[in-house]
C-alpha cells in the first residue's frame, strides 16, 4: 500500500535529518577532547552546539514515537529484542545530556574535566552504537516467527556491524569538525581544519570499504538498484558530497565542507534505505520472517491520520529550526549567558 | 515466571516515571511563572521582573536537562518492556505520542535555547516570545502525554476486528477523549500549584535569611496569591471533574480509592481509616455520612458500588490506591489552608514579618511534589489489572522476550544513575539559590 511506502520515506527523512543535525553535535563531542585543549576552547565548542543540541536530539525521539504509530510491530520487536543495547543507548544519552548541561555550572578544574570526559565518551559510544545498529539492519539479524529476535547481545557486535560503527564515528566526527570550522576562529579553527581533512580521508576510505563489505556479505544487494536505477543517484550523491566538501577556501570553504558532509550523510543513509527496502528489519533465518513495511504496519486509517498530523508538525518544526540555526549562526563568542 | 516479569516491568516503569515526573512538574509550574514575570517586565519595564525571570530560568534549565534525559527512557520502555501493548495498541495509543515530539517538544527545547542564549541577540519582544514559547511548549507537551494516558484509562476511537486486533476509527476521539479534559486540567493545575509553592518557599527562605529582600517579597506574595487560587482550583472544579470521570468510567478504582468495601446507598466519605482487605472493612474510620454518594452522584441517597460487587481478579490493589488517594486529598486540603492563611497575613500586611509562617512555607515545598505523585499513583495503580482499561490486561502487555532478570539488572542501573542525577540536581540548584537573583553571570 502506498501509505506504507510513504511512512518508510518519512521515517527515513526523520532519521536522516537526525543524523545530520545531532550528527554534528555528536561528532563535535566525540572529537572535542583532541580539538579543544584549554577551558576557553572547550567552552567555544560547547557553546557552538549549546542552544541547538537538545532540539537536534528531539528528531530521534519524534522518530521513535512515529515508529510506534506507523510500524508498531517493528517498534515492539526491535526494542524488546535489542533490550540491553537500547538501555545502553539510554544510559549514554543521559550521560551525554548532563555532561553538556552541567559542565559549566561550577568553575572547578576537576568538575569540568569530569564532564568533558563524559561528553566525549557519551558522544563517541553513541555514534558507534548508532552505526552498529544500522550495520545490523543492513546485514540482517536472526529474526524468527512473529518478529522475535533469536540472538544475543554479542551477535550484534559482529565484525561487519563494528565496521559500520567505526564508519559512523568517522563520518560524524568529520561532520562535527566541518560544523566547528564555521563556528571557530584562530588556532581552534586551524586545528578544526586539520582534523577535518584527516577525517575526510578516514570517512571516505571507510565508506568505500563498507560498501565493498556489504556487496560481499549480502547477496542481492543490487536488486533494488537494478529494478530502479534512479536509486543509484543516492550513492552518487554521497560521493558528490565528499567531493564538494573539498572545494572552496576561507569562509566559503568552511560552508562547503559542512554542506558537503551533510549531503554525504544523506546519500549514505539514503543508499542504506534503498538497499533494505521494503524490509525494515531483514531476517537472516528466512526472508519470510523479515519485518517489512507491510507486515509491521498498523491499520491504514491510523497510518494516514498520523502521517498527516506529523507531516504538518514537522514542516512547522523545520521552519523554526531553520530560524534558530540562523539566529545562532556565525562564529561562537563567549557571552554573559554562555555555557 | 510470567508474574515475575510483570512485576519487574511494572517496578521499572513506576520507578522511572515517578522519578522523571518530579522534573516536568517544575518545568510546567515554573514555565508559567517565568512567562508571567517576563510579561510583567515587558509591560512595566521594571528590571526586577527581568532578574526574577532570569533567575527562575536558571532553575528551569537545570530541571529541563534532567527532565529530558529521564523522559527518553519512558518512550523507549513502551517498546523494550511493553512490546505486546505497543504491538496491540500502537496505531491508536501511539497517535498522540509522536505529536508530543513534533508539536510540543521541539517548541520547548528550541525556544529554551532562544530564551537562555538569545538575550541581546534578538529584540526584546522576540526574547519574551521565547519565554512564552517555552511555557506553552511544556504545557502542550503535558497535553499529549495526558491524552495518551487518558486512552489507557478510557480507550476510545477504535474498533475490534474478527481476530481481536483493534484499529483506529477516530483520531479526534483519541485526541479529545472525554476522560482527558479534567485530567489534564488537574495535572497542569497541580504543576502550577507546585510552582507557586516553589516561589513562596524561596521568598520565605530569603526573607528569613535577610537577603534579596525585594525579590523575596515579590516571590512570596506572587506564590501565595497565585497559590491560593490554584489550590482552590485543584479541589474544584478540576479534582471534582476527575472524580466524576472515575465514577462514570472506573467504578472499581472509585471503590478502592474510597475504601468502599460494600455496595450501599447513602455511602459515607471516609476521611481517615485503614482498609483491611482480609476482613473487607475499613478499620477505625472517621466518616462523613452520605457524603460519598453526594460527591459521586449529587444525591445523598445514591447507591455506590463497593468492592464486593467487583470480581476479585478485576479489583485494583486496594491499600496502595486508598492511601495514595487519601494522602493526595489530605495534602490538597492543607495546601488550601496554608495559602488562605498566607493571603490573610498579606491582607493584614504581616506576611513578610510573620517568621513562623515563613518557616512553614520554606519547609512546605516538598509536599506538593508528594501530592502530585500520589495522584498519579491513584490513576495508575487504581487502573490495574488493566493496561488499557477493559481492553488489555497489564500482564498481557509485557515483552515476552525480556527476562525478569534483565529488567531487574537495568532497573538497578537506573536507580544508581538517578540517585546521582538527584544529587547533582540538589547541588546545582542549591548553588543557584545561594548565588541569589542579583548574580548576573551563569558561568
Amino acid at each position: 500500500m502506498i501509505i506504507h511506502a510513504l511512512w518508510f520515506g518519512l521515517l527515513g527523512v526523520m532519521l536522516a535529518v537526525y543524523a545530520v543535525l545531532d550528527g554534528y553535535d555528536l561528532g563535535a563531542g566525540a572529537a572535542h577532547l583532541w580539538l579543544a585543549r584549554s577551558d576557553a576552547e572547550r567552552r567555544i565548542v560547547l557553546n557552538s552546539i549549546g542552544p541547538v543540541w537538545n532540539g537536534n536530539e528531539v528528531w530521534l525521539l519524534a522518530a521513535g514515537g512515529m515508529m510506534v504509530v506507523s510500524f508498531p510491530r517493528l517498534y515492539a520487536a526491535a526494542f524488546s529484542g535489542f533490550y540491553l543495547a537500547l538501555v545502553l543507548v539510554l544510559w549514554l544519552l543521559i550521560l551525554r545530556g548532563v555532561s553538556i548541561e552541567f559542565r559549566s555550572k561550577i568553575a572547578h578544574e576537576l568538575w569540568r574535566a569530569l564532564w568533558d570526559a563524559g561528553f566525549c565518551i557519551g558522544s563517541l559510544l553513541l555514534a558507534l552504537l548508532l552505526g552498529v545498529a544500522l550495520g545490523n539492519v543492513l546485514r540482517g539479524l536472526p529474526i524468527g516467527p512473529q518478529g522475535v529476535f533469536q540472538g544475543t547481545f554479542a551477535i550484534m557486535l559482529n565484525p561487519y556491524a563494528l565496521l559500520t560503527g567505526v564508519l559512523s564515528v568517522a563520518v560524524l566526527a568529520w561532520h562535527g569538525m566541518n560544523f566547528l570550522r564555521g563556528k571557530t576562529e584562530g588556532v581552534l579553527h586551524e586545528r578544526a581544519l586539520r582534523w577535518s581533512s584527516r577525517l575526510w580521508w578516514a570517512a571516505l576510505l571507510l565508506a568505500l570499504g563498507t560498501t565493498a563489505a556489504t556487496f560481499t556479505l549480502r547477496a542481492g544487494i543490487g536488486f533494488n538498484f537494478a529494478r530502479a536505477p534512479w536509486a543509484l543517484a543516492l550513492p552518487a550523491l554521497s560521493l558528490f558530497g565528499f567531493a564538494w566538501s573539498q572545494t572552496g577556501s576561507g569562509d566559503a570553504g568552511d560552508r562547503r565542507a559542512f554542506a558537503g558532509s551533510t549531503v554525504a550523510i544523506i546519500g549514505l543513509l539514503g543508499s542504506a534505505a534503498a538497499t533494505v527496502y521494503p524490509a525494515l528489519l531483514p531476517s537472516t533465518l528466512s526472508p519470510a520472517y523479515s519485518l517489512t513495511i507491510d507486515n509491521a504496519a498498523s491499520s491504514p486509517h491510523a497510518m494516514i491520520t498520523a502521517f498527516i498530523a506529523n507531516l504538518v508538525g514537522m514542516v512547522v518544526v523545520a521552519g523554526y529550526s531553520l530560524y534558530l540555526h540562523r539566529l545562532f549562526r556565525g562564529k561562537t563568542r563567549l557571552g554573559r549567558h554562555a555555557y | 515466571m510470567n508474574s515475575n516479569m510483570v512485576i519487574a516491568d511494572r517496578l521499572q516503569f513506576a520507578f522511572t516515571v515517578m522519578f522523571h515526573y518530579l522534573f516536568p512538574i517544575v518545568t510546567m509550574g515554573l514555565g508559567f511563572f517565568i512567562a508571567w514575570l517576563s510579561t510583567a517586565h515587558l509591560i512595566t519595564g521594571d528590571e526586577g521582573y527581568a532578574r526574577a525571570a532570569h533567575f527562575w530560568g536558571k532553575v528551569f534549565a537545570i530541571n529541563f536537562a534532567v527532565g529530558v534525559v529521564t523522559g527518553i527512557p519512558l518512550e523507549f520502555q513502551f517498546g523494550t518492556n511493553w512490546s505486546q501493548f505497543s504491538s496491540f495498541a500502537g496505531g491508536i495509543f501511539g497517535q498522540t505520542l509522536p505529536l508530543e515530539g513534533t508539536y510540543a517538544f521541539f517548541l520547548e527545547s528550541g525556544f529554551l535555547g532562544l530564551f537562555l542564549f538569545g538575550e541581546g541577540r534578538v529584540p526584546k519582544v522576540i526574547h519574551w516570545l521565547g519565554g512564552i514559547g517555552v511555557a506553552f511548549g511544556s504545557l502542550l507537551s503535558g497535553y499529549f502525554i495526558t491524552a495518551a494516558n487518558a486512552w489507557m484509562q478510557h480507550p476510545v476511537g477504535y474498533a475490534r476486528d474478527a481476530q481481536g486486533n483493534i484499529h483506529l476509527t477516530s483520531f479526534w476521539q483519541v485526541m479529545f477523549n472525554p476522560y482527558v479534559g479534567w485530567q489534564y486540567a488537574h495535572v497542569i493545575n497541580g504543576a502550577l500549584l507546585t510552582g507557586a509553592f516553589l516561589l513562596a518557599a524561596l521568598g520565605a527562605f530569603y526573607l528569613l535569611q535577610g537577603e534579596h529582600q525585594e525579590f523575596a517579597r515579590r516571590s512570596l506574595a506572587l506564590g501565595v496569591l497565585a497559590g491560593l487560587v490554584l489550590a482552590l482550583l485543584q479541589l474544584f472544579p478540576t479534582g471534582d471533574g476527575v472524580g466524576r470521570n472515575v465514577v462514570k468510567y472506573q467504578p472499581a478504582k472509585l471503590a478502592a480509592m474510597e475504601g468502599q468495601f460494600r455496595t450501599e446507598p447513602g455511602a459515607p466519605l471516609a476521611i481517615i481509616g485503614m482498609p483491611d482487605t482480609q476482613q473487607g472493612a475499613l478499620l477505625d474510620p472517621l466518616y462523613v455520612p452520605d457524603a460519598l454518594s453526594f460527591l459521586a452522584y449529587g444525591r445523598f441517597g445514591a447507591r455506590v458500588t463497593g468492592l464486593n460487587d467487583i470480581a476479585p481478579d478485576l479489583r485494583p490493589p486496594v491499600e496502595v490506591t486508598y492511601y495514595a488517594y487519601h494522602i493526595m486529598a489530605g495534602l490538597g486540603t492543607i495546601f488550601i489552608a496554608l495559602m488562605l492563611l498566607g493571603a490573610l497575613l498579606w491582607w493584614r500586611r504581616r506576611l513578610f514579618t510573620s517568621r513562623w509562617y515563613l518557616w512553614i512555607m520554606m519547609l512546605a515545598f516538598p509536599f506538593p511534589f508528594i501530592a502530585n505523585e500520589a495522584g498519579w499513583v491513584v490513576a495508575e495503580v487504581g487502573r490495574q489489572p488493566w493496561i488499557a482499561y477493559g481492553l488489555l490486561r497489564t500482564s498481557g502487555g509485557i515483552s515476552p522476550t525480556v527476562a525478569a532478570g534483565e529488567t531487574i539488572f537495568t532497573l538497578l542501573g537506573f536507580m544508581g544513575i538517578y540517585l546521582l542525577l538527584a544529587l547533582l540536581w540538589l547541588l546545582l540548584v542549591g548553588r543557584v539559590v545561594m548565588q541569589g537573583p542579583e548574580e548576573g553571570s551563569a558561568a
